[in-house]
C-alpha cells in the first residue's frame, strides 16, 4: 500500500541522512522523498511517499521516525483531504513537423513547453503523481529521452471532509 | 546569592578551551568515572584531565572501555562515560555502541575528530564517526562551533537518561577542544522532537484492569524495562496482589525474585518449561518492558497464540513492532505498575492455572545429569551462586556459559546481572566487570566468561591488577566455542567447522604475566576448592576450570520452532526429545 507521510524536522547537517538510512536499516522501500524549507525559519518539511505490505508497517515507520530527536512532527497523510503535487520535466524527441500533435496532447494536463529546440522538446508537467505518469505514458511512443520527477510534496487541506483522524505515533 | 553561589556562577560564565568545559561539564553531570583511551585527536582533553580530579580508566583497548561503561550503567543506573580518539579509537568503540543501543544502556561517548579546517579530506585518523554511528546511537553530534558545546553535552546526558535510555556520541572536532568559549551549564534543555511519555494513559489501564479480572491464565512477561525504571518493588506487589505468575526475559533476571512461588523462570531459547509453556497457554500476556525479541519469542507463529496481549513500554516504537498488541501502554514500568496496583481492579481467579503451572514446575525442572568427577558447567555456576550466597554481580560474555549462568545462578535482587543480550557480544563479561565493581566497590563481581570470549577482551585483566579490584574471573573452559559447537551438533551434523580449539593458551600462566593469581581445577572436588581459595582472597583472581567439554544447554528451543516444542525437557529423569 502507497503512504504519503510527511513530517517537520530540524534543519541541521545529517538529518536527511539519519531519515534515510533509518528506512535504510529497517528495509523499508522510499519511492520518493521531497525536502525544503517551511515558513518557520531552521526547520524544514519532508514528504515520503512509502510502499508497504500493510498498517502495520506503515505504523512502524512513523513511530520510528518520530523517535527521532530531531524530527518535530509525523504524519501518514494518505487517508485524510490533502494536496499533493509533483513536478515532471519530460524531453522528448519531436521533429518540428510533430509538434503542433504534442502541444493538443499536452493540453488537457495543463503541462507547458518550456524549452524548444531543433529535434526536441521539454515539457513541464505538475499534478498527482497519476497524471504526471499518464501524460509520461502517452508522451513514451515519441520517444522520451530525458525525464526528471521531483517525487511528490504535499500537505492537508486547510478544510477536512470528515474529521481527520489525526495519526500520530501513539496508538491510543 | 551566597559568595560561593556567585563564584560558581562566574565561573559556569568563564571563558574556556572546549577541554575544560568538557571537565566542567563532566563535573557538574556528577560523573564518577570515566573510561577511556588518549589519542592524537584527544590530548587537548586528556591534558585537562591532567590534574582535574576526574577518575579516569586507562582500559587496554576502546572496546573494554566501552564494555566497562556498559557495566557500570547496569549497576549503577547512571550513565556510563567513555572517551576515545578519533578514527581507530572510534571504530574500536562501535562494537559497544551497538550493544548498549540493542540493551538500552545509557552512555555519553566523547570521540576526538580531525580539526575543522581538515574534515572531509581524508586527514590523518579521520573516520566518518557521526555517519557509522548514526544508526547504533540514540542520537549523535558532531560539535561544529564551540558556542554549541555546552549545550551539546547537556542535551547528550539529557537524552540517555530519559526515555527509553541509549547510547549518545558527540564527536568534537580537535580545534574545538582547543578554541574558547562561553560556558554556560545552567541552561534548561529545550528539545521539542525529543518529548518521552513517563505516564500511562488511564483509558489503557482501565482496558488492562479489565482483562486481568476476566483472564484465566494470565502472564507477565518482564523485560530490563523493570530494571531501568526501578520497579521491582512494584512488579512483585503488583504479580502479588493479582496473583499473576511472571516470567523474565535474560536481560530482565533479578526484576522479580527467583524464588518468589510465582516465578517461572526464564524463557526462550533455552528458557524453562514452565516458563514457555505458560507463554503459550496464557489467556493474557502483559509484557512489561520487553521487546519481544525473536530468542524471548520463538516462532511468532506460535508465541502466545490464545494470548490478549497488553504491552507496556517506554518506547512507542517496541509497541506492535513484533507481536499485535489489543492494549498498548506507553509509560515508565514503574508508573504503570504503580498506577495499575492503585485500580486494584478484581484479581483474576488463577488459581488452576497457578496450579497447573506448579505441577510442571515439579515435574520438568531445569536438568542436568551428575557425574560426580568431571566439572559440570551448570553444577560450577550453582557451586557460585552458593559461595555468594547469591549475591554477586554476575557478568557474563555470550555462549553456553552465559545460559548456564542465567539459568542457575538464582537471581533474588535488581541490578547483579550484567550480560550482553541484544547483541550478543563475546569478550563483554570482563570489562563489564570493571564497570560493576567500580559502580559498586563493596559487591563481590564474578565474570563468568567462555574460553573463547575471554581471549576477545583479556587485555583488560590489567586494569583489574591495577587498581585491585576483585573480581573473580571464571573462565568455563570447555576448549570450544561452545555454543557454536553445540548448533554444529544440533543442526549440522557435527561438522565442527572452526568451532573447536583443544589447545587453549595456559590461563593461568596468563594470569600470572598479568600478576593475577590463577587457579585451575579439573574435577568437581577441586571446583570447589579453588573457588573457596578465590573467594578467600581480597583481589583479583583467575579461575581455569576445565568443564566436560560436550556438554549441551538444554532446554532448548530450536530456531524456527515455537517455545512449546522444546526439547532437552526432563520428565521424571529422562530427557525427552
Ligand atoms: C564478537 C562475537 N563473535 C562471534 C560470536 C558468535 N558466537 C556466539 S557464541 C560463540 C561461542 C562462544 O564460545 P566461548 O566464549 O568459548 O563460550 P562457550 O559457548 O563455550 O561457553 C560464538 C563464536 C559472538 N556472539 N560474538
Amino acid at each position: 500500500m502507497r503512504r504519503i507521510i510527511t513530517m517537520t524536522v530540524n534543519n541541521r547537517p545529517g538529518v536527511l541522512n539519519r531519515i534515510t538510512g533509518l528506512f535504510t536499516k529497517r528495509h523499508y522501500n522510499i519511492e520518493s522523498i521531497t525536502v525544503g524549507h517551511t515558513e518557520i525559519e531552521g526547520i524544514s518539511r519532508m514528504t515520503f511517499v512509502v510502499n508497504v505490505e500493510d498498517e502495520r508497517i506503515a505504523e512502524q515507520i512513523i513511530k520510528q521516525l518520530n523517535k527521532q530527536i530531531d524530527v518535530l512532527k509525523v504524519n501518514d497523510i494518505t487517508d485524510q483531504a490533502i494536496v499533493a503535487r509533483e513536478l515532471a520535466l519530460v524531453k522528448v524527441s519531436v521533429t518540428p513537423a510533430l509538434r503542433q500533435e504534442i502541444y493538443a496532447l499536452i493540453e488537457p494536463f495543463r503541462a507547458s513547453i518550456v524549452d524548444v529546440s531543433k529535434d526536441s522538446l521539454v515539457i513541464q508537467v505538475t499534478g498527482e503523481s497519476e497524471k504526471v505518469e499518464a501524460l509520461i505514458e502517452l508522451l513514451r511512443p515519441y520517444g522520451i529521452k530525458e525525464v526528471a520527477r521531483t517525487g511528490t510534496t504535499a500537505f492537508t487541506r486547510g478544510s477536512q471532509k470528515t474529521a481527520a483522524t489525526h495519526k500520530t505515533a501513539f496508538i491510543i | 546569592m551566597t559568595r560561593m553561589k556567585v563564584e560558581e556562577k562566574a565561573k559556569q560564565k568563564m571563558e574556556m578551551s572546549g577541554a575544560l568545559m568538557l571537565v566542567e561539564a563532566l563535573k557538574a553531570e556528577k560523573v564518577e568515572v570515566i573510561f577511556g583511551y588518549p589519542g592524537g585527536a584527544v590530548l587537548p582533553l586528556y591534558d585537562q584531565l591532567y590534574r582535574s580530579g576526574v577518575f579516569h580508566v586507562l582500559t587496554r583497548h576502546e572496546q573494554g572501555a566501552i564494555h566497562a561503561a556498559e557495566g557500570y550503567a547496569r549497576i549503577s543506573g547512571k550513565p556510563g562515560v567513555v572517551i576515545a580518539t578519533s578514527g581507530p579509537g572510534a571504530t574500536n568503540i562501535v562494537t559497544g555502541l551497538t550493544d548498549a543501543m540493542m540493551d538500552s544502556l545509557p552512555l555519553v561517548v566523547f570521540t576526538g575528530q580531525v580539526a575543522t579546517s581538515v574534515i572531509g579530506s581524508d586527514a590523518f585518523q579521520e573516520a566518518d564517526v557521526v555517519g557509522i554511528t548514526m544508526p547504533i546511537t540514540k542520537h549523535n553530534y558532531q560539535v561544529r562551533d564551540i558556542s554549541e558545546l555546552p549545550k551539546i553535552i547537556k542535551e547528550a546526558f539529557h537524552i540517555a537518561t530519559t526515555g527509553r535510555p541509549g547510547p549518545v556520541l558527540i564527536d568534537i572536532p580537535k580545534d574545538i577542544t582547543t578554541a574558547k568559549g562561553e560556558f554556560d551549564y545552567e541552561q534548561e534543555v529545550h528539545l521539542p522532537g525529543y518529548q518521552p511519555t513517563t505516564q500511562p494513559n488511564h483509558l489503557q489501564i482501565r482496558r488492562l484492569v479489565e482483562a486481568v479480572s476476566q483472564s484465566k491464565r494470565p502472564v507477565i512477561l518482564a523485560g530490563a524495562g523493570v530494571l531501568h525504571a526501578n520497579a521491582s518493588n512494584e512488579l512483585r506487589q503488583y504479580a502479588e496482589q493479582q496473583n499473576i505468575p511472571v516470567v523474565h526475559t535474560l536481560l530482565g533476571l533479578g526484576g522479580f525474585p527467583a524464588d518468589h512461588p510465582l516465578f517461572l523462570g526464564m524463557a526462550g531459547m533455552h528458557g524453562t518449561y514452565t516458563a514457555n509453556m505458560a507463554l503459550y497457554e496464557c489467556d493474557l500476556l502483559i509484557n512489561i518492558g520487553a521487546r519481544f525479541d525473536d530468542r524471548v519469542t520463538g516462532n511468532l507463529k506460535y508465541f502466545a497464540p490464545k494470548a490478549t496481549v497488553a504491552h507496556i513500554d517506554i518506547d512507542p516504537a517496541e509497541i506492535g513492532k513484533n507481536v499485535p498488541t489489543k492494549i498498548p501502554i506507553v509509560s515508565d514500568a514503574k508508573a504503570a505498575l504503580q498506577e495499575l496496583i492503585h485500580q486494584q481492579g478484581k484479581p483474576a481467579d488463577t488459581s488452576a492455572w497457578l496450579r497447573q503451572l506448579n505441577e510442571w514446575k515439579q515435574r520438568f525442572p531445569l536438568y542436568y545429569e551428575e557425574d560426580g568427577q568431571t566439572i559440570k558447567p551448570q553444577k560450577l555456576v550453582e557451586m557460585i551462586y552458593e559461595l555468594t550466597n547469591g549475591e554477586a554481580i554476575i557478568t557474563t560474555d555470550v555462549g553456553q556459559h552465559q545460559m548456564w549462568a542465567a539459568q542457575y545462578y538464582k537471581f533474588n535482587k535488581p541490578h547483579r546481572w550484567v550480560t550482553s543480550g541484544g547483541l550478543g557480544t563475546m569478550g563483554f563479561g570482563l570489562p563489564a566487570a570493571i564497570g560493576a565493581q567500580l559502580a559498586e566497590r563493596n559487591a563481590t563481581v564474578v565474570s563468568i566468561v567462555g574460553d573463547g570470549g575471554f581471549q576477545m577482551t583479556f587485555q583488560e585483566l590489567s586494569v583489574i591488577q591495577e587498581l585491585q579490584l576483585p573480581i573473580k574471573v571464571v573462565i568455563v573452559n570447555n576448549q570450544a566455542l561452545g555454543m557454536v559447537r553445540q548448533w554444529q551438533e544440533l543442526f549440522y551434523e557435527k561438522r565442527y567447522s572452526h568451532s573447536l580449539i583443544p589447545n587453549q593458551p595456559d590461563f593461568v600462566k596468563l594470569a600470572e604475566a598479568y600478576n593475577v593469581p590463577g587457579f585451575r581445577a579439573k574435577t568437581e572436588a577441586e571446583a570447589m576448592e579453588v573457588l573457596k581459595k578465590a573467594f578467600a582472597i581480597d583481589g583479583p583472581v583467575l579461575l581455569d576450570f576445565h568443564v566436560k567439554a560436550d556438554e549441551n544447554v538444554y532446554p532448548m528451543v530450536a530456531p524456527g520452532k515455537g517455545l512449546h516444542e522444546m526439547v532437552g525437557v526432563k520428565a521424571c529423569g529422562e530427557l525427552s526429545q
